[in-house]
Formats: structure tokens, sequence, C-alpha cells
């Protein structure tokens, strides 16, 4: 029963979404035609706007605009891209592995990261050390995504002549070594804005922990240090960990916008930004469609992984 | 008794050193912010001097000279301006419509809190700043229409935080004793649920400015919002990019005035987190 709950507010914010979505983008002044043909559409006599208009679809009213799209978005069709006339499936494929792979990397560095840095800080909370590690949370909390990488590739091309997301992008299969140096630094700016709510979240559960009797316990079984600090302290503050991972993660997606523009990556949030700026309804609708429905099963693995960590919860 | 209450957690806050560094960081901005909105400036932020282009910097330019030779202290305080007064506004929009619909929500149940908690589940399934970008770019570059972008992005925080007090104070035996005395739910609401909800929506104002601080500078950065050539900080930092091998104060400066006025935003954050929760009062 709980898990058709979750089914039936799973698929009425997806429906929601769904809307939003498509009212947002109706606002943008402007057609496709326009905004293909630029000044040249004054030039189009009124007959032909409207052949245009009826070919594109967008001369039915909204409901109906809204039911087409919806009802080919779910059989699979994405729809076509107008300037280049290829499937939006077809460039979003390859687009989502890019966005993926940087998200799990970013993920997987921001949570080492924060956890390795909470972890030093709650050693000694006061301490010089403490300081240091929240210094370094408060940095990476307010250092904007785009100027650590214009940072980044300003110093590595110019001072060590080494910027390997000026050649064209491989993926995995291709390349892998220059994929995974392409990959290297926009995954650490990701990785870093993960780690700043990773790292505070690590050192606050870790203290609270740290009181619990069974922890006295086993120290005063004679465990050894370290070993309590992984399995009974770390284990049992995992929770706030993963939650916190899982909402990142969904932050994370919105960084990769302006982390693949300036690294050239040809991931979602670049695809999202070109045809926002080409009027692309048909692109930005799906596309972001398609990131809405990532984002919500991000938290349906969250939710999943949290159960796994904590059999408590029911 | 009020004033009582008040005076101890302004007490308790000016004891964190944290919070008094967060203060300062702010009120700086804030301070250089008003110079600029006076046009007190050294020098106007659009004035170009190509035969100072790209000067490092100086006791004429204090942070140096774009490749256009403009005075890029006066830019980035220009900039800081435009940004804190789009976080500003579209910070009171979403505390203003989230609290207001956080509140009616929770306290009325059924099917109003479901439509709110709903349309706030909807916001929240998109990255912030792609949210921001389509609509900025529905809306329009002018400081309103980023600011109303942002407000849009922000408001379910607050319907949230805004919400949760009121559906816990609500079932409480002390409000139930004062409905039972047939108190109006207006007075009821100002006078037992609002104290409640306080605390935890000022904190989250501080923090919401420094995300829509940094979200405003991600969208100029992108292009959107501020359009060349006023200043902005994102802007700036996408205009130095270029320049930054040989002139890095370019970069440098914009970028360090965003990161200051948000570090204080979140120090200033934490500080009242602190002094306003009885409970991490002994701990702290």
């Amino acid at each position: 029963m709980r898990f058709f709950n979750r089914i039936a507010t799973v698929l009425t914010t997806l429906f929601g979404i769904s809307i939003f979505v498509f009212i947002v983008l109706r606002v943008i002044p402007g057609d496709t035609i326009t905004s293909s043909l630029g000044i040249e559409t004054g030039v189009l006599t009124p007959e032909q706007i409207q052949s245009l208009r009826e070919y594109y679809g967008i001369d039915k009213p909204l409901i109906g605009q809204y039911l087409s799209w919806i009802t080919s978005f779910l059989s699979g069709d994405l729809g076509f891209s107008y300037s280049t006339g290829a499937p939006v499936w077809e460039l979003t494929k390859p687009a989502l592995l890019v966005t993926t792979q940087l998200a799990l990397f970013g993920t997987i560095l921001g949570v080492m990261m924060g956890v390795a840095v909470g972890m030093f800080s709650a050693r000694k909370p006061g301490s010089a050390r403490d300081f240091a590690g929240q210094f370094f949370g408060l940095l990476a909390l307010a250092i904007p995504g785009f100027v650590l990488s214009t940072t980044i590739v300003t110093v590595m091309a110019n001072r060590f002549q080494y910027f390997p997301n000026g050649y064209e992008y491989m993926t995995p299969v291709e390349d892998l070594s220059m994929n995974l140096q392409q990959m290297l630094f926009p995954s650490l700016v990701l990785g870093i804005a993960v780690a700043a709510p990773v790292m505070r979240t690590t050192r606050s559960a870790l203290l609270e922990t740290v009181d619990k009797d069974f922890v006295r316990t086993a120290y005063g079984k004679g465990v050894k240090p370290r070993i309590v600090r992984l399995r009974h302290v770390l284990r049992n503050s995992l929770i706030p960990i993963v939650t916190m991972t899982g909402i990142q993660f969904g932050y994370l997606l919105g960084g990769a916008v302006i982390v693949e523009k300036i690294f050239a990556l040809p991931g979602m949030g670049r695809q999202i930004l070109d045809a926002i700026n080409k009027r692309e309804y048909a692109t930005v609708q799906s596309s972001i469609m398609v990131f809405a429905i990532l984002f919500v099963t991000i938290n349906i693995v969250t939710d999943w992984v949290y159960r796994k960590v904590d059999p408590r919860i029911k | 008794m009020k004033t009582v209450r008040e005076k101890t957690w302004i007490n308790y806050y000016f004891k964190s050193t944290s919070g008094i560094v967060g203060l300062f960081l702010v009120s700086v901005m804030i301070t250089l912010s008003i110079v600029s909105a006076f046009s007190l400036a050294p020098i106007d932020p659009l004035e170009q001097n190509p035969i100072s282009a790209l000067q490092g910097p100086n006791s004429t330019y204090w942070f140096g000279t774009d490749q256009f030779g403009r005075d890029i202290f006066s830019r980035s305080i220009d900039g800081m301006r435009r940004s804190l007064s789009v976080a500003i506004l579209s910070v009171s929009i979403a505390a203003l419509v989230g609290v207001f619909l956080g509140v009616i929500g929770g306290l009325f149940g059924g099917w109003i809190d479901n439509i709110v908690v709903r349309s706030s589940d909807v916001i929240f399934a998109f990255p912030a700043i792609l949210l921001a970008l389509a609509i900025v770019n529905s809306l329009g570059n002018s400081w309103i229409d980023t600011s109303i972008a942002i407000a849009i992005v922000y408001t379910p925080i607050f319907i949230r935080v805004a919400r949760g007090p009121v559906l816990t104070v609500k079932e409480m035996d002390y409000v139930k004793s004062v409905r039972v005395l047939g108190f109006s739910t207006p007075r009821i609401l100002i006078r037992h649920l609002m104290p409640n909800v306080f605390a935890p929506i000022v904190v989250q104002i501080a923090l919401s400015l420094s995300w829509a601080i940094l979200t405003e500078s991600g969208l100029s950065f992108l292009g959107l919002g501020t359009q060349p050539p006023d200043a902005s900080l994102g802007l700036m930092v996408s205009e130095a990019q270029p320049l930054a091998a040989f002139a890095w104060w370019a970069l440098a400066f914009p970028s360090i005035f965003i990161t200051v006025v948000v570090v204080g935003l979140n120090l200033v954050g934490d500080g009242l987190r602190d002094a306003l929760d009885p409970a991490r009062r002994s701990s702290g």
C-alpha cells in the first residue's frame, strides 16, 4: 500500500512538472518561427506564417499542444530539433550519459572529501583542526562553481599548458584515458560543492553519535579507537549523510549546467542551455522533463538506500 | 516580556565570533552597495579609459582596470549593489508568499494543504539554476524579472519551513486550549503560531539571501539577467575569463566579492540559528 502511495505521489509530481514546464516555456515571447528566421519573418506572407505554424503544430490551442506533446513523450517520441531536424531523443541519449557520469563522479568525489573533512573536524571539536575543516566547508559553500571552474581553466591552461577539455569530447568507450582527464576538473568542481554540506552533516552527526552510550561501551570494552570511529560512530551517523548526499545530487545536476558550459562537455545542461537560446520548444521541454525524471528517480533511490542503511526505517 | 526575550537572543548572537565576523562582512558589502547606489563610487563604473586599459591594482584604480579601461572597483561595488538588490527583493517575495502559503496549508490542512505541498514538490523537482534560467528567459532580463524568477525557485523552501512548526504547534495543548477559550483564528495565528515560525524563518532568510546571490551571479555569468555594459559580478567573471591569464585582477576581485558576501551571510545564518534555538545555546 505504501509502495502504491509513493508511486502515485511521484506520478502526480511528474504530471505537475510537465504542466509547469509547458506553461513556463509558452510565456516566452516570440515563437519557433520568429526565432529561427529572425527578422526575415517580416518577409513572409501571413499565409506562409500560418502554414509554418500548422507545420510545427503551434496553431492548435494550448491544451491540444500539451496533450499531443505529452502523449508522444510518453510513447518515447521526444520530438525533433527544429534547427537540425534530428530526433531529440538521439541528442538526449549521449548527453544524458555525459551528465550522469559527471554527476556520479562529482558525488563520489564530494562524499569522499566531505566525509573525510567532516571526520577530521569532528575528532576534536573547537580545536584548530576543527576550525580548518569548517573553514574549508564554508569556502566550498561560498565559492561559486563558475568562479572555481574559470580559475582552474585559467591556471591549468596557462601555467601548465594542460587543458584536456580543449580537445573534442571523448566518450569512455572511444578513449577512456582522455574521457577521464576531461571529467576530472568538472567533477572536482561539482564535488567541492557537494563536499561542503556533506562535511557539515558528517561533523554534526558524528558529534551527536560520539556521546551515545554504546560508543562509550565500545571504548570501555577495549575496542581499538579507529575501529570504534569507523564501525560504531560512522556507521550510526550514515543516515543524515546519505540523506544529504541525495539532496546534493539533485543540486549537482543544476551545477552541471554551468560546469558543462565552461568545460565544453556535451551534457544535458549544455543541451538545455543551447536549446533555450535557440528557442527550441521541443528540445527544451523534453530535455527538462528527462532531467526532472532523473531527479525524481534519484530521490527514490536515496529513499531506498536509506532503508538499506537503517533497517529500523520501515 | 517580549523585549527581554529579544535581548537574550541578540546577546547570544554577539557571543559568537563567527556571527560577528559574518555581520561585519555583510555590513561592509551593504555599505559599499550604498556608496554605489548614491553614485559615490570613485570612478563611473561605465566610464571607458582606453589609455589606462588592463592596469593592475594601483592608487587610482584600486582593483585595476578591464580591457576597456573601466575601473574594476567601481564595477564590483556596482555589481554587488545589483546582486544584493535582486537577493533582497527575491527573498522578500519568497518569504512572504512562502510563509503565507505554508501557514495556510499547515493550519487548514485538507485539500488546500495538499495543493500547496504538491506544487512545492513540483518546483523542488528542478535544479534551482535551471528553473531560474527558464523563467528569466520567459520573463526578461530586468532585475525585477530576475528577482521574480529567483523568488519562484526559493518559495517552496519557505513553505516547508513555515508549515512544519505550524503543524506541530497547532496540535499542542496550549493552542487547543486557547481555541476552546474562543480566541479567533487570526489571533491564534499571530499571537501563538507565528512566534514559533519566526526563528526558522529568520535563519532561512539569511541562508536564502546567500543562495539568491549565487543564483543571480550564476545567471548573469550565463548571460541572463544584467546585460552589458552594466556591471554584475557574474558577468564580470565571465568577461574576465579570456583576460585572466594576464590580468588576474579582472577575475579575482569580482570573485572575491561574491565569495565574501556569501561567506558573510552563511555565518550570519549559522549565528542566528544558534542564537534563536535554545537547545543549541548550551553547546555553542
